[in-house]
């Protein structure tokens, strides 16, 4: 692998590792191909009752599941490469959800129960007109904007004091915990004007074609898959460049970074805020998809579980992260189907067996020497 | 009551007419009030008792008779001797001016009464009253004869409130006026309020408004000393919640997210004890408080040893991975709660010196639960400082603190200063639960209301300080109280924390760093 050459320097530079081998572009494709082809064809063409159609709920979850894929790839970025844990992306999430929640609603029209142009729960609340924090909301490119805009903005601000002020490992974690917390109140009230505890919900349509329809639903699906694709690749991308590797430094010696010469400061705030945008654009997915947002995303439980979809499929793999979302709440949809009451204690379980005994997560298992895969190999000596 | 009242009978049997019973207990209800007062104007004595038969719908109406019925007898409200029920007896309907009108006439007729005791009670009774000036003698009578300086003043009060609305008489009025301004009643104020907007006279008006600014003033203190009350008292639980933090997390470095859980465990205990007292010893269930104490810190610590033995101890030095451990552990525990107790929430009784309050102002009372809180948080403050720093346990946990291996090379089993360290902190997080049992709701998720304020209460006041632990607990709950007074509690929560990430800007460390030149790891 090392490519030295001693001649003309005395610095010996590791070859820039490619950004994916032939069998990693492969995979990448299969899956593409799955996402935007087999699924569309499999729900969509296929008839209900044959062994090989997939159902709408099937599609639903996995949907789901995909959105929160992206959270994870996004905590993996920023814990898993850099080593700094966040209990605030909840809040990026939520923000990006509640983004596109607040065009849905305006798409609803006077289809609501009050027939009136405004949401039906500022009719309730006895609002006569919208407040200025809506004054856009009917434009979808303003919103997707704002899905990108809001979190980006707010990690920025609160990224910038708060690694330039050097807070860093738990301290961080509890003072974003504090954030979303703070955030979660502010929501709740009903004068945020953000739909109080219950939120938004009850959406018919977006860019005028119903919700409800089955290609409408395919084409969010399909959406969320290629996005998930291209935040992998984009990840991928990161982690191989020069900054990548600044990155790793930082998580493993940050003090040595700055002696070196560097200023952690930017590329932490620049991964930072990666982190939150990928965050709002998995919350702006996952609200058509799901068809609600309300504070609870932002509760401290929402936000420490996409931490350990990331520890249990594995840290500072760009796959583990999208394997532990799809494992944890695949188990998650099991278990609150069949033992209601055991899926906190598996959960728990999960916390502690994973922290103690998995460090590398269930990736680990197959790529790591020590792991079980690894175990049977052929000995090489 | 009925047993009481059967006796008053029997010994004031004729004092009260026939015509006087039956213009009390039948007729419209101006009448009958005037009909009332003008009888207990004249202290008639049967009254009291027919009174309190009205009041708990025991009378009834025949034809010729106003009857009271006692249990199974039937007596003549008149003479009190038995008579026959008769058919058509009719139930005396009182409404709620009437009750008043009967509550209020019952306290009068109490305020002469040779026990200070029972004229406190008729003087507290009246004043939920409104009275008009039919009571005036009645009140003129009570006030010549009372002897207690404190009732003397409040009874004058009330004397002026009458006063003060109905006699035409200038003088009176103004005499009135500067009588009210000794009161410290919200009531009072209110009343002067409409009196200055219906007062012709400018003497009286000026008089007035001197006594609204007196009594204004005194309300103002009220509050103040009301809020910084609560904050106390809010500080102080948060100081309970954070003491346990600060040794898991200040001297061991151990972020545990189950601290609420611990609590919530040691909430749990106090409920079984309670529970226990309940069912073999109801005879001094009061005191089930003190055994709950330490049976919350026992259960609590043991939970706690447990968890540091199987989970937390293979954890040191990686603060991220315990934080999500510790998480897991407090999903694990809310659910085993649930699984155990129930999901809702469960009922834990104040004892009886624990309920009611001592008022010290008309707007300020302080109940006795928040005082006795109070002074336990600052009680376990004082013992966790004395075993920190003077006993041997003490000092291994802080040699373990400072310097891991010289303690262990000192001949510090640091494995088991840790558990015990570990314990402590648990058991103290047990502590919090059993107080907070007995001011807030017990059930699975009472820990997580706590968690996030009491880590900002150590973030805030740094790590490793008890002081400033102390400091932080106090000023976060004053302040959090204070601006809650006018920007609504949610308001408030996000600006303190808003101010703690603001602060942590200033003061990374909190307010007490470590003195030191450790480089940072």
């Amino acid at each position: 692998m090392m490519n030295a050459s001693p001649s003309t320097s005395s610095v010996l530079l590791p070859q820039a590792p490619r950004l994916l081998t032939g069998k990693g572009w492969a995979a990448v494709l299969a899956a593409a191909i799955t996402v935007a082809l087999l699924v569309p064809l499999l729900n969509l063409v296929v008839p209900a009752g044959h062994a090989l159609h997939l159902s709408d709920y099937a599609v639903g979850l996995i949907g789901k599941i995909m959105c929160y894929a992206i959270c994870a790839l996004a905590m993996d970025l920023i814990w898993g490469y850099t080593g700094i844990l966040s209990l605030g992306h909840g809040l990026f999430f939520a923000l990006g959800g509640y983004a596109m929640g607040m065009y849905l609603m305006r798409q609803i029209g006077r289809d609501g129960n009050y027939q009136s142009e405004l949401p039906d729960f500022m009719v309730f609340l006895d609002w006569k007109a919208l407040p200025w924090h809506w004054s856009f909301s009917d434009s979808f490119a303003f919103q997707m904007l704002m899905v990108l805009a809001v979190p980006g903005l707010l990690a920025f601000v609160f990224g910038f004091f708060a690694f330039r002020s050097r807070i860093k490992g738990v301290y961080f974690s509890i003072i974003t915990q504090a954030l979303t917390f703070a955030a979660m109140l502010l929501f709740f009230r009903n004068e945020t004007g953000f739909g109080g505890n219950n939120g938004f919900t009850d959406f018919k349509r977006i860019l005028g074609v119903p919700l409800a329809q089955p290609s409408t639903r395919m084409v969010l699906f399909v959406v969320t898959g290629l996005t998930l694709i291209g935040f992998f690749l984009l990840g991928r991308l990161i982690v191989t460049s020069k900054f990548g590797r600044v990155l790793q430094a930082i998580r493993d010696a940050e003090s040595r970074v700055m002696f070196t010469g560097y200023d952690p400061l930017a590329f932490k705030l620049a991964i930072w805020v990666l982190s939150a945008l990928m965050c709002g654009v998995a919350g702006a997915l996952y609200v058509p998809q799901v068809g609600i947002i309300n504070p609870g995303e932002m509760s401290a439980a929402a936000s420490i579980e996409i931490a350990i979809w990331t520890a249990v499929g594995g840290r500072a793999t760009l796959i583990g992260p999208i394997v532990g979302a799809f494992f944890v709440n695949g188990a998650k949809s099991w278990f609150t189907q069949a033992f209601p009451e055991f899926w906190l204690y598996f959960l728990g379980a999960l916390f502690i067996a994973v922290t103690l005994w998995l460090p590398n997560g269930l990736v680990g298992l197959f790529t790591r020497p020590g792991g079980i895969v690894g175990l049977f190999r052929k000995s090489k000596t | 009551m009925l047993a009481g009242l059967c006796l008053l009978f029997a010994g004031r049997a004729q004092a009260l007419t026939p015509e006087q019973a039956r213009a009390i207990a039948a007729g419209d209800t101006d009448a009958r009030v005037a009909a009332l007062n003008a009888a207990a104007a004249k202290g008639e004595p049967g009254l009291a008792a027919f009174v309190q038969a009205l009041l708990d719908d025991a009378v009834k109406l025949a034809p010729k008779q106003v009857l009271v019925i006692d249990g199974e007898k039937v007596l003549d409200a008149a003479s009190g001797l038995p008579a026959p029920l008769p058919e058509d007896a009719e139930d005396v309907v009182n409404n709620n001016r009437m009750r008043g009108a009967l509550q209020a006439a019952l306290a009068s007729l109490k305020l002469g009464s040779p026990e200070l005791a029972t004229r406190r009670e008729a003087v507290a009774e009246l004043a939920k009253q409104s009275l008009d000036e039919s009571q005036l003698p009645l009140l003129d009578q009570a006030l010549a004869a009372e002897s207690d300086a404190g009732l003397k003043a409040r009874l004058t009060l009330m004397r002026a409130a009458l006063v003060i609305v109905n006699s035409p008489d200038k003088a009176k009025r103004l005499e009135a006026a500067q009588q009210l301004a000794g009161s410290g009643e919200g009531a009072v104020k209110s009343l002067i309020l409409e009196r200055l907007a219906a007062e012709s006279d400018g003497e009286v008006k000026s008089a007035l408004s001197q006594a609204l600014a007196k009594i204004e003033a005194r309300l103002a203190w009220g509050e103040r000393l009301g809020l910084l009350f609560t904050g106390i008292s809010l500080g102080s639980i948060l100081l309970l919640v954070a003491l346990g933090l600060a040794i898991t997390y200040g001297l061991m470095g151990v972020i545990n997210m189950a601290h609420g859980e611990l609590m919530m465990v040691g909430a749990y205990a106090t409920y079984v004890v309670q529970n226990l007292f309940k069912a073999y010893l109801p005879g001094a269930f009061d005191y089930y408080v003190l055994l709950a104490v330490p049976a919350s810190f026992l259960a609590a610590a043991g939970v706690g040893a447990v968890l540091e033995r199987s989970v937390i101890r293979w954890l040191y030095g990686r603060p991220l991975e315990t934080l999500l451990a510790t998480w897991g552990i407090s999903l694990v525990l809310m659910q085993a709660v649930r699984s155990l107790f129930g999901a809702q929430n469960v009922p834990v009784e104040n004892p009886a010196w624990l309920s009611g309050g001592v008022a010290l102002m008309s707007n300020l009372t302080l109940p006795y639960n928040r005082v006795a809180i109070i002074g336990f948080a600052f009680a376990v403050l004082g013992g966790v400082a004395l075993l920190i720093a003077k006993t041997r346990l003490g000092l291994f946990v802080r040699g373990v603190t400072q310097n891991r291996r010289m303690a262990a090379c000192m001949g510090v089993n640091t494995a088991r200063i840790d558990t015990y360290a570990f314990a402590l902190g648990a058991g103290i997080a047990g502590l919090a639960g059993c107080a907070l049992s007995q001011v807030g709701n017990v059930g699975p998720d009472l820990g997580q209301s706590y968690i996030v304020d009491s880590f900002m209460v150590v973030v805030l006041g740094g790590v490793g300080q008890l002081a400033g632990t102390v400091i932080a607990a106090l000023g976060l709950g004053v302040l959090n109280k204070l601006l809650e007074g006018f920007a609504g509690a949610v308001l408030a929560k996000i600006m303190v924390l808003v101010f703690i990430v603001v602060f942590i800007q200033k003061r990374p460390q909190g307010l007490f760093a470590m003195k030191g030149r450790s480089a940072e790891a």
